[in-house]
């Protein structure tokens, strides 16, 4: 029994590292730059939530927040892309990325001072409930945050697979240059990428915030994630959530069967251990080119 | 003859410093194969990247069906009605032909005419339908290539640019193809321009050529005209004369020099 609770809340913190994970590889596979403020994307969209309806600031009601909070951060993702990220084209990898990283530095001093540095809890209309099930008794936060995973996983799955935007993003992302030729205009649909990156950062801040507290610094945990994203095989959509859960579900294993300081470190020995037995990650989706 | 679909006008085009293009000017004519000959280097693929806009030129126009297009985006040059067959396949690896053919009708909205034109390609690669919930990286050379064409006739257009079709191909795929690519210029009015290296094919599909050397053409006529020529039949056709031994250890000098 004590192992399946353990499993449970693992699973459910794997859920917000697998989501972060998600925005990781979904902007680098349509836009090959890896966005190293994902973890702070996260942050904000818990912070807005936060402000949008906690008492202390602008009150409203959860469900109206929520859909506000969320556009909020797709509009972000679309303006960063379209602003800054476009204007680094032609740059090299590394300027992107050590712009992103410094993006995350601005997000967090912003919300440091906007909203404090005090860690904050998102009220939410589930906070505090249980529910026992035949003698495991789990938070009600716990077992929401894993359904809206796996309900924005499926709707993921859907959007990508059966819309003409969805298909567009995966061609765009596998060969640029052929989705030019098609006459899909590659990057407005990097910028839909970005944003969606954005909501689905919203969305991992929401569910992070509601079982737990943030504070400015919450976005640190995007290097965890990105660890996720490495171990599951970067590039590959259902390895960055698979890779989220199994490091999710490790941290409370190791605290408890080895010592409690093991949380923090099995996730990055796990990694060590894939990039040496299998650099592509679990989960890879390499295809060599036919000639 | 009637106006050409297509007209260049002294086009240049540059990777930064260099001048990949040094003028070109060619018309297709509606219905028409038109074939442009060269070897490594000659700037047919940077003509083609320049017509379908992934390039931009520094001078010179493209006219499509009185339409000025050049230094326009590629999605709205495919919506004008060309579309690019490029080099080497450039197939969508990790998408089922299916999804590859629908991305090829990205710029259609119109469904009937997508599942029309879904058949017409089934029906001039009947392979693609057998195959068609299979990954497009796991299909064979000659597969590839095959969608590739079917994936540019989904985009329902008025004018093909073929980069090197027969590129990597074992000479019988090679005849299959062209034979396919025959049929859909008499059968549907096709109007394609075709770059090749393999020029006894292309000559016999084309009705009309371009030679292009270093940036520039340097010589054109009909397919008949050139396939007589004494020229392509020693530098592109590969046809040895008899008796010239002694003569051919020197390098013999092209006309246009």
């Amino acid at each position: 029994m004590d192992n399946l609770q353990l499993l449970i809340s693992g699973l459910a913190n794997g859920c917000v590292y697998g989501l972060i994970a998600l925005g990781f590889v979904l902007i680098y596979k349509a836009t090959e730059a890896v966005n190293f403020a994902q973890g702070d994307f996260m942050m904000l969209g818990a912070f807005i939530t936060i402000g949008l309806t906690n008492t202390e600031y602008m009150g409203l009601p959860f469900w109206l927040a929520l859909p506000i909070s969320l556009g909020l951060m797709a509009v972000l993702g679309y303006l960063l892309d379209r602003f800054l990220i476009r204007k680094m084209f032609g740059e090299s990898q590394t300027s992107v990325v050590i712009l992103t990283i410094a993006l995350g530095f601005v997000i967090r001093f912003a919300a440091g001072l906007i909203w404090g540095h005090e860690p904050q809890t998102l009220q939410n209309p589930l906070a505090g409930k249980e529910i026992a099930l035949g003698g495991l008794v789990l938070g009600m936060e716990d077992v929401a945050v894993i359904v809206v995973t796996v309900l924005l996983t499926w709707a993921l799955y859907v959007f990508f697979s059966k819309t003409k935007m969805g298909l567009a993003m995966q061609g765009a992302s596998q060969n640029q240059l052929a989705a030019y030729y098609m006459g899909v205009p590659v990057k407005q649909v990097q910028g839909l990428v970005w944003a969606l990156g954005g909501v689905v950062a919203c969305v991992a801040g929401i569910l992070f915030a509601a079982k737990g507290s943030v504070d400015p610094s919450t976005g640190l945990i995007g290097i965890k994630a990105f660890a996720a994203a490495v171990i599951g095989g970067f590039g590959s959509l259902p390895g960055a959530l698979a890779g989220g859960l199994i490091v999710g579900v490790i941290e409370p294993f190791a605290s408890r069967y080895i010592a409690a300081g093991y949380s923090q470190i099995a996730p990055y020995a796990l990694l060590l251990a894939v990039l040496i037995f299998r650099p592509h990650g679990l989960f890879s989706q390499v295809r060599s080119k036919k000639v | 003859m009637s106006e050409p679909i297509l007209k260049i006008r002294n086009i240049e085009s540059f990777y930064g410093p260099i001048m990949a293009i040094r003028g070109v000017s060619l018309d297709v004519h509606e219905g028409r194969v038109v074939s442009i000959l060269g070897a490594n280097g000659a700037g047919k693929t940077t003509l083609m990247k320049t017509i379908s806009g992934v390039m931009d030129p520094e001078k010179g126009t493209i006219t499509f069906d009185g339409n000025d297009i050049q230094g326009s985006e590629p999605h709205k040059v495919v919506q004008q009605g060309i579309v690019h067959v490029p080099e080497g396949r450039e197939v969508f690896p990790l998408l089922t032909i299916d999804e590859n053919l629908s991305l090829g009708a990205y710029t259609s909205s119109d469904k009937g005419q997508i599942e029309h034109d879904r058949e017409l390609v089934f029906n001039y690669f009947p392979i693609l339908k057998e195959r068609r919930n299979q990954e497009a990286g796991t299909l064979s050379g000659g597969q590839q290539q095959m969608l590739a064409i079917g994936r540019g006739l989904m985009a329902n257009p008025r004018i093909m640019l073929l980069d090197e079709p027969s590129l990597g191909l074992s000479p019988l795929l090679v005849q299959e193809i062209f034979t396919i690519l025959k049929r859909l210029n008499e059968e549907q009015n096709m109007t394609m321009m075709l770059v090749e290296q393999n020029a006894s094919a292309a000559l016999n599909l084309a009705h009309d050529g371009y030679v292009m050397e270093v940036g520039r053409i340097v010589m054109d006529g009909t397919a008949e005209q050139l396939m007589a020529s004494e020229d392509i039949q020693n530098f592109y056709l590969g046809v040895q004369e008899e008796g010239e031994r002694e003569n051919r250890r020197w390098k013999r000098k092209k006309t246009w020099r």
